[in-house]
């Protein structure tokens, strides 16, 4: 994902009408590594971080929903923490390591718990999907082999309206119980046959993460 | 929606902080996790002309042992507390961490703190009604310097306090330990705030008789309040099940439930009566093992806020069956 230039301070637009009239505050300057990059940005306080990731950062995984903290779609995770994007300022980030959805794939394919979420059928229109996926991250990460009641209590932080709760707590037990590093890109489990795998050789076991490849956990 | 515009602040040390407090005047509000404030602010339920941010505030996140007592420093985050593993908190001061994990989600725990729950006094919150039944005492700090207030004064009123426009919450003091306070609640849904909290501390003589008991609870009224004559009925029986739901009934008689739009007074003088007698049947069976040295660090003790916990998962799955 490529973002603006990391030098100009970013201008958003106003958001909210009734306001404009009232003087705008001089930017804040922030410092936070998005990703694994460093970002050096120039924010109105009152933006969430969720804002700054969308339209700022170029980042458009992050939904934004309820904005009250109550549906967990904007979750991110910041210093490895799961948090509401929502209710957290972008200024509050300065000099934290925030991860967000687009963190999981490397160079277009899906990780091992994406691929499990499109698998198990763990998403209908979507948009809880990101803020699932980063919650599970930060789950696996924490408890690799977490039960399906923890996952199940883990979930509960979100809102699905599809009503996927079944499928997504499949998900993440599959790739619990799979053992596969959910953080890794190159876990992909049944993904990419190794170029120099045998001839019917099992495709579905989860690849082994690559050294070097997962420098968080 | 979005916040509406405000000046930004963040200060290096307590000290800054309320001088930038004081500066900004009435309309300035501390920012600490934010959990709570932003979502007033999303909604412009506020609009605050300032908003002084702690973050950069060190020295304000502990847990420390202070003789038998507790002191945590306001910037605490809930989390913090759900993940204390110093055995001796664990053993003391044990509802604490199995009370934080009934805040909210985890991604609520991982930024909401100690202090900003405090300072925020909502008649529900489980640290609010904890400090009110261990007679914890509330640090604030402003300018003029700092002042204890006791937990049963500082709260006065639905998201009221005594803290002052200039002041801050730095610290709460649990003066005693507390191995067999427990506490149990009832929401609609996990995560919500409870509609009623219960809490007890119970402690038996040598004979098995009550020597003294603390009840408090959450949502019955515009702060947590105790149940002093249920209390002072306790002292000297014998703890058996018809005695705690004679007092359970005694505390929620004492009760006057303002009704809201979600639940009339008297559903939530009912759930009091419910709560209360478990709560005091948590901290019974706590004390009768506390003597056997079990482990401390085994999470929730069943029969604790544990049952909340699975109480209200049941609840939040028939609310989805719904």
């Amino acid at each position: 994902m490529t973002a603006p230039s990391d030098t100009a301070p970013e201008r958003l637009p106003d958001l909210v009408s009734d306001v404009a009239s009232e003087p705008e505050p001089a930017p804040i300057p922030v410092e936070v590594t998005v990703n694994g990059d460093p970002r050096a940005l120039s924010v109105e306080a009152r933006r969430s971080l969720a804002d700054v990731l969308n339209r700022a950062l170029g980042l458009p995984g992050t939904q934004v929903g309820c904005e009250l903290g109550a549906c967990g779609t904007c979750t991110v995770l910041v210093n490895g923490e799961p948090a509401r994007a929502c209710l957290m300022l972008a200024v509050q980030a300065d000099g934290t390591e925030v991860e967000t959805v687009e963190s999981l794939a490397r160079d277009g394919r899906l990780n091992a718990l994406q691929k499990a979420f499109s698998e198990k059928y763990a998403l209908q229109c979507g948009f809880c999907t990101p803020g699932f996926l980063m919650l599970a991250t930060a789950l696996l990460r924490k408890e690799p082999d977490a039960s399906r009641e923890r996952i199940r209590e883990s979930v509960s932080a979100n809102l699905c309206r599809c009503g996927g709760y079944s499928q997504i707590i499949d998900a993440i037990e599959s790739v619990a119980t799979a053992g596969a590093d959910a953080t890794a890109g190159d876990a992909i489990p049944g993904d990419a046959v190794p170029r120099d795998a045998t001839p019917g050789a099992e495709p579905t076991t989860a690849a082994e993460p690559t050294p070097g490849t997962d420098a968080r956990s | 929606m979005k916040p509406a515009r405000f000046a930004y602040f963040q200060p290096d040390s307590v000290d800054e902080a309320v001088a930038c407090l004081r500066e900004n005047g009435g309309e300035a509000r501390v920012l600490a996790g934010g959990q709570s404030l932003l979502v007033l602010m999303n909604r412009r339920q506020i609009r605050p002309t300032a908003l002084v941010d702690l973050k950069r505030v060190r020295g304000l996140d502990y847990l420390v042992r202070d003789g038998e007592g507790l002191r945590i420093g306001a910037l605490t985050r809930h989390i913090d507390i759900e993940n204390a593993d110093d055995p001796q908190i664990r053993t003391a001061f044990g509802v604490l961490p199995e009370s934080a994990r009934l805040i909210g989600h985890l991604p609520i725990r991982t930024r909401g703190t100690f202090g900003g729950s405090i300072a925020y006094a909502d008649p529900r919150a489980e640290w609010c009604l904890l400090a009110v039944l261990l007679d914890a005492e509330v640090v604030v700090v402003s300018e003029d310097g700092s002042r204890t207030v006791p937990a049963k004064d500082f709260f006065t009123g639905a998201h009221q306090s005594a803290a002052r426009w200039d002041e801050i919450v730095a610290e709460v003091r649990f003066p005693h330990p507390a191995p067999n306070a427990a506490l149990v609640e009832f929401g609609i849904q996990q995560g919500d705030l409870p509609v009623v909290a219960a809490s007890a501390a119970v402690d038996l003589d040598a004979r098995g008789r009550i020597a003294s008991a603390r009840i408090a609870l959450g949502g019955v009224a515009d702060r947590p309040v105790r149940a002093n004559g249920a209390e002072k009925a306790a002292v000297g029986s014998v703890p058996d099940g018809r005695l705690l739901d004679h007092l359970a009934q005694l505390a929620s008689k004492e009760l006057d439930p303002p009704a809201d739009p979600r639940t009339d007074g008297h559903d939530r003088k009912e759930l009091a009566t419910v709560l209360v007698a478990r709560a005091l049947r948590a901290s019974i069976a706590r004390g009768a093992t506390a003597g056997t040295g079990a482990t401390p660090r085994t999470g929730a003790t069943p029969g604790t806020s544990a049952t909340a916990g699975t109480g209200r998962q049941a609840d939040h799955q028939k609310a989805e069956d719904r």
